[in-house]
């Protein structure tokens, strides 16, 4: 009887496994089917507005990038307050949990917010307040992945370093951030692979724009709103166009997945 | 040099606090009208931009008469000068006069929130908890370590993809098993399951592996079977793990706009069978938030507020009570 019992529940949980396993199946098979039949070259040279997807990729690309250029800073710096400054003191443990919170908040929420500091006072959507948004969604990963990565240099680099006399921040940046930078690089590459499939912060932030531009005042081009607004299209073709877009973008963040997790391989090597 | 560092470093640590009581205070205020004007009572209205003609029509049952709000009133509200062409608007126009309010009230999308989060629950966790027995214990390592790397990568893919896959291929297929039409709550409960479950899947594994090996194999050395191991030995060692795991999974459910979006129909309507079209509040906030102005433009901040402050608990909970000793 026990016997059986557990062969039954052996059975459900691998079933449940096939199960899951069936439907994540699915849906990476019809968007490869459905993104090769829509991809063309005619798509990487052309704007939306002549039903391409140029300025979508760029542009995405674009506030991604920007958002790393603002959050990374800020995260790194705040990270290694939190493991070389705050001895671990009570604001530490309270930002570290604050931290962890932020990192669940709706994404959306984060978009209605931007929308009514950045968006509203402009009077129309802009690049930077897209780009802020992810930059927002972005913090809390690198001041996490900078705090553990810190935490995991051995005591004595910092103790060598201080015994020569060297004052804290060279010993930081000169030794504790080169010992962790792999480690630090590749939560950075994770959470840009994370920020540039983001949709909901964007929807009434950056917008969308049919036209090529990197103006970063104006409406700004996104794959990702642009791609949610194609879908629902009755217009077939551009359907087809949106499924090329959620086939790339797809591709190139499990491409960066798999680049981290190579590094992190690598180096424990 | 030094202190100067020192200073930006602390400062630094503290955006995190400034962005997060400034999202708060934002949304309060932005959402302050509705508030003073609907109070807590806009938790259990579920007429969103009902025009009322007035004050004695206000108690009346109101699923019959739920009407999307007019954008041109809306809009005369505001003051705009805008063509009249519309009967409708004209219409309510004379209404204005005559004492007319649009009402806005939340219960609908929360109520939609709550249930597609609820499906979305009840669908993931027994297949999340199965594919984490079946990481963690049955599926030997070589099945189990690709299998595992799978997963993990499942769950970086964008949010929009689940939601794009579910109208074009899951919602028909769903519609044709237990009718009623390709997007409705059931399709949108069972894509934000299956867009939860890798995440839930990988973080229930995480908690499984933590059992010492020593544990495990002290059940098997007196003769416990595969199930008695993991019901007895590895479930009570690693529950607290487990179900912070699936509270995170819930507030990530909560919060999930794109996956929704696709799927929920985005109608204001109680759905009166699973099959029918709803919203949540993430949907009536991307659907609706571009073009609303006046009262719709707050009561959508005061849902995002709920929202906000939900997640935040949930969450928060999620890490005080069950993930405490992670760090």
């Amino acid at each position: 009887m026990r016997l059986l019992i557990n062969k039954i529940v052996l059975l459900l949980s691998t079933l449940a496994a096939i199960i899951g396993l069936l439907f994540l199946f699915w849906i990476l098979v019809t968007l490869t089917i459905k993104g090769f039949s829509s991809i063309n070259l005619y798509l990487f040279t052309h704007d939306l507005v002549d039903n391409g997807l140029r300025n979508l990729l760029i542009g995405q690309f674009v506030l991604a990038l920007i958002a790393v250029i603002i959050g990374v800073p800020i995260g790194i710096v705040a990270g290694i307050y939190l493991q070389e400054y705050s001895f671990n003191n009570n604001y530490a443990k309270f930002i570290r949990n604050l931290s962890d919170v932020m990192m669940s908040a709706p994404s959306i929420v984060i978009g209605t917010f931007v929308y009514a500091i950045l968006v509203v006072p402009v009077g129309h959507q802009n690049g930077w307040a897209g780009a802020i948004a992810l930059a927002i969604m972005m913090l809390p990963i690198v001041v996490r992945t900078t705090d553990d990565m810190l935490g995991l240099v051995p005591r004595e680099l910092r103790e060598a370093g201080v015994a020569i006399g060297a004052p804290k921040y060279k010993v930081i940046f000169d030794i504790i951030i080169k010992a962790a930078k792999v480690g630090i690089m590749t939560g950075l590459l994770l959470a840009f692979a994370r920020i540039i499939g983001e949709t909901a912060p964007l929807l009434f932030t950056s917008g969308n724009s049919e036209y090529f531009t990197l103006n970063l005042n104006e409406v700004f081009p996104s794959l990702t709103v642009a791609i949610y607004n194609l879908a629902t299209m009755p217009d077939k073709h551009l359907v087809e166009i949106a499924w090329a877009g959620a086939f790339l973008l797809t591709l190139f963040v499990l491409i960066i997945n798999l680049l981290g997790r190579y590094i992190i391989k690598e180096k424990i090597k | 040099m030094e202190a100067i560092f020192k200073k930006l470093s602390a400062l630094s640590a503290t955006t995190i606090l400034i962005i997060l009581s400034a999202i708060f205070v934002v949304l309060f205020i932005q959402a302050k009208p509705a508030i003073e004007k609907y109070g807590f009572h806009f938790l259990v209205d579920p007429r969103w931009g009902v025009t009322v003609v007035n004050e004695l029509k206000n108690n009346m049952n109101s699923n019959a008469d739920v009407t999307h709000t007019n954008e041109k009133v809306n809009n005369f509200n505001e003051g705009d000068d805008i063509a009249i062409d519309d009967e409708d608007a004209l219409a309510a126009i004379g209404g204005v006069n005559q004492n007319t309010d649009v009402v806005y009230g939340g219960l609908i999308p929360i109520v939609g929130t709550i249930l597609s989060t609820l499906i979305a629950m009840a669908f993931a966790v027994p297949i999340a908890m199965g594919i984490a027995i079946f990481l963690a214990e049955i599926a030997p390592p070589f099945i189990s370590k690709p299998v595992g790397i799978a997963i993990e990568l499942l769950a970086a893919i964008p949010s929009i993809i689940y939601g794009m896959w579910g109208l074009f291929y899951f919602g028909p297929f769903i519609s044709s098993i237990f009718g009623g039409g390709s997007v409705s709550l059931l399709v949108a409960g069972l894509v934000l399951g299956i867009m939860i479950i890798p995440f839930m899947a990988s973080l229930t594994r995480d908690s499984m592996n933590t059992t010492p090996s020593v544990l495990k194999e002290s059940a098997y050395a007196i003769g416990a079977t595969k199930f008695e191991v993991i019901k007895d030995v590895i479930f009570p060692y690693a529950k607290q793990g487990i179900i912070g795991s699936m509270i995170l999974a819930l507030g990530r459910a909560l919060g999930e706009t794109m996956a929704v979006a696709f799927v929920i129909g985005g109608v204001f309507k109680f759905p009166d069978k699973i099959t029918d079209p709803t919203v949540s509040i993430p949907v009536v906030l991307a659907n609706n938030f571009a073009e609303s102005s006046g009262m719709s433009y707050s009561a959508l901040f005061y849902l995002a507020l709920i929202l906000f402050v939900v997640s935040f608990i949930v969450i928060t909970f999620a890490k005080f009570y069950f993930l405490r000793d992670k760090k």
